[in-house]
């Protein structure tokens, strides 16, 4: 389905996430972000550039992946994205949601 | 007495969300140990907090000289499927084992040793059992720092407390 997110017309699945890379923008990520009750600031934006690096290799994406990326470590990780960090890290990053169990 | 008045509001009926897993872990096969530290770890992924309790065998994953030496049981363990008497020989729950950790690691799932610091980097409480601890002549010092304390069972009990806490026993 198609919603607008900071001011551009998005196609999002049923859990909110972009299904179109090329529909992310800063901007869009900021607001998506903003929906997961976290603001964007400077040390956020490695990690999703990561996320979005990994899944563009169609690397199957973990914490323990993120932890050794060199990016960011688990325990940053966690303080980032609060609250389940895998998956709000990536609809922000405009990514699917990972089907990782680790 | 002044007597306010109350504004009637929609009462919002949404399924209570999973706030908090407390996991007993009481044994040291290695896929119990891993199923336990799966669900914690999975848990911190969706948000949940999870706290896991050892006890009895499941002491030998967090004890220092253990922790790289866990096995399947290849005896008494249909699952196997491979006859009581093979499973028996020795060697053969080290070979079983190997086969398990290299599937594993294709899968990404980290070795026991590794897994504990993830699951503590993650906000996992990890705790160890006072009781078990004396009977098999145990000290702090002979588990892996990522352990918080050692707490009696009334201890983990007081922890559960809040709702929507689910405790499991493994």
């Amino acid at each position: 389905m198609e919603t607008t997110i900071a001011g551009k017309t998005v196609k999002i699945n049923d859990q909110g996430y972009l299904t179109d890379l090329n529909d992310w923008s800063r901007e869009v990520a900021t607001a998506l972000a903003e929906e997961e009750g976290i603001t964007l600031k400077d040390e956020h934006w490695p990690v999703l550039e990561y996320l979005q690096n990994e899944h563009k290799q169609e690397t199957a994406l973990s914490i323990r992946k993120v932890g050794k990326s060199g990016v960011v470590d688990i325990k940053g990780f966690y303080a980032l994205f609060p609250g389940g960090p895998l998956k709000k890290a990536s609809r922000i990053a405009g990514i699917p949601k990972p089907a990782s169990c680790i | 007495m002044e007597t306010q008045e109350l504004k009637q509001e929609a009462i919002k009926v949404e399924p209570a969300k999973v706030k908090k897993m407390m996991l007993i872990l009481s044994k040291a096969t290695i896929d119990n140990v891993y199923a336990c530290f799966i669900l914690a770890n999975g848990a911190r992924m969706e948000g949940i907090e999870a706290e896991i309790f050892f006890t009895f065998f499941g002491l030998e994953a967090v004890q220092k000289e253990k922790i790289e030496h866990l096995h399947v049981a290849t005896v008494g363990n249909p699952a196997m499927h491979i006859p009581t008497l093979l499973g028996g020989l020795p060697g053969m729950e080290a070979f079983a084992t190997n086969m398990m950790k290299k599937e594993m690691e294709k899968l990404d799932i980290p070795p026991v040793g590794e897994f504990i610091e993830i699951l503590e980097a993650s906000g996992v409480k990890l705790w160890a059992c006072k009781l078990a601890m004396d009977m098999f002549h145990l000290e702090r010092k002979d588990l892996v720092d990522e352990i918080s304390e050692v707490i009696t069972v009334g201890d983990f009990y007081h922890r559960a407390e809040g709702d929507n806490t689910h405790l499991m026993f493994i």
